[in-house]
């Protein structure tokens, strides 16, 4: 039984959001909607954290910051694109000096559009981001038992030979 | 309390010491108008932090955790064994540095800053702490924590200063607001996570599993201060750590964090005047 589904960790960063929807993630924390209660913690370290939030979409100078972030998040982890910025670049898809959505930087999980997205919104993603979470920690398990069962064919092959 | 009470503690110590947490988080957020996590959510945490890769710097910094947790749950083993009180307080405060030292190992200017102000911290709270053994020796004649049981009248009677400097540091010992400034039980920013900023899975719930144990050794300070060889003595000693504890939540909830120069001035002097002074009086009296 994993317990990562009941202590979902989160980072937030803004990417060049215009802070709708980055308000709307932190309202979640406030009592009337109290993320809390699932268990989530608003950490600002990627090292403790275990869902990335992204708003607001990718410029030239925050691909490397936003690298570094996934980079520096343990595994399992899943990234949670909030609101349309963060999706598709949103109304700001065409400007010059936006890239795009968060998904031409890093691998994206879960897509919760909205401008701004609503509390509920993103709650209900977190909520399947911490499904997909789960998915990911029986693969990493499984695959660790399979790279030792390999390890353990390999010496006895050796020892055999 | 003898070497069968210390094996209590290591086993159970954990369990105790998760639950104070939630309840601790669950106390919190009702304050706050909110819900609160589960009450065994800190469980959940730890096992979850266990499940996750270990992103480390270096492999000393994982040492030096280690020896933390071994040092604290020494420590506590120590305290419930009835063993020496002034010895207690020495290995704590050997813990707190192997915790600074793993800090410091990162090389991160965050940790970096974390270790200073836990530094700090120790700074602040090894007067008070020294002071309550020596006003437990004063008033027992000797430093054995299984005396301290046998005693006459509750200690606190005694020296009702040297406990009101003692709940005073205990904020900065459970890591709460206003004195939260090394590692925040509840504000989870980069500095202010400070001295854990580069820990991560299993280390983490090590520094997290230390902390329960500390937690259950620092409660088992407010415990000798009421006990007294009575059969009421465990009823009243317990009560006095519930309500202890729940006042430093709602200290926690009422103050802002302070600066580190306030928080040594504010500590310093009240070891200086209110617990001094009971010591004094102590001396004079018994």
């Amino acid at each position: 039984m994993s317990f990562i589904k009941k202590s979902p960790w989160v980072i937030h960063y803004d990417g060049t959001s215009c802070n709708g929807c980055d308000i709307e993630v932190l309202t979640c924390l406030t009592p009337l909607y109290d993320i809390e209660r699932l268990g989530v913690i608003n950490t600002g370290n990627p090292k403790h954290a275990d869902i990335l939030l992204v708003t607001g979409s990718v410029n030239h100078q925050n691909v490397e910051v936003l690298h570094q972030l996934y980079k520096q998040m343990p595994m399992p982890k899943v990234v949670v694109a909030i609101g349309i910025c963060a999706t598709s670049g949103g109304i700001f898809a065409e400007c010059y000096n936006v890239k795009g959505g968060v998904n031409n930087v890093i691998p994206v999980d879960v897509y919760v559009p909205g401008c701004a997205a609503r509390p509920e919104a993103i709650i209900d993603g977190i909520i399947k981001a911490t499904e997909i979470l789960e998915k990911k920690h029986i693969e990493m398990k499984q695959r660790s038992k399979a790279e030792k069962q390999r390890s353990k064919e390999k010496k006895a092959a050796k020892k055999n030979v | 309390m003898n070497a069968f009470t210390a094996i209590l503690y290591i086993i159970f110590a954990p369990v105790l010491g998760g639950l104070l947490s939630g309840f601790d988080r669950v106390i919190t957020a009702r304050m706050q108008g909110r819900k609160g996590p589960p009450v065994f959510q800190p469980y959940y945490d730890v096992f979850k932090l266990f499940t996750k890769q270990n992103a480390v710097v270096n492999r000393t910094q994982t040492f030096f955790v280690l020896l933390f947790l071994v040092f604290t749950i020494f420590t506590g083993m120590i305290f419930f064994s009835g063993g020496d009180i002034l010895l207690v307080i020495f290995a704590l405060t050997l813990a707190a540095i192997f915790l600074v030292i793993s800090a410091y190992s990162t090389n991160s200017p965050y940790s970096a800053i974390g270790a200073e102000r836990e530094l700090a911290q120790i700074m602040s709270y090894e007067p008070i702490v020294f002071f309550t053994a020596v006003g437990f020796y004063i008033v027992n004649g000797s430093f054995s924590i299984n005396d301290f049981l046998k005693a006459e009248m509750p200690t606190f009677l005694y020296m009702p200063g040297v406990f009101i400097g003692f709940v005073f540091i205990l904020i900065i010992k459970f890591r709460k607001s206003p004195f939260d400034l090394s590692t925040s039980h509840h504000g989870h920013q980069e500095i202010v996570k400070g001295i854990t900023t580069e820990f991560s899975g299993p280390a983490l719930a090590f520094v997290e599993i230390s902390h329960w144990y500390e937690n259950i050794l620092l409660l088992g300070f407010i415990y000798i201060f009421f006990a007294w060889n009575s059969k009421f003595s465990p009823i009243v000693a317990i009560s006095a750590c519930i309500i202890v504890f729940v006042f430093e939540i709602f200290i926690d909830n009422v103050f802002a964090r302070v600066k580190w120069k306030l928080m040594l001035q504010m500590s310093w002097l009240l070891a200086a005047t209110i617990v001094f002074m009971n010591l004094f009086l102590l001396t004079l009296i018994l």
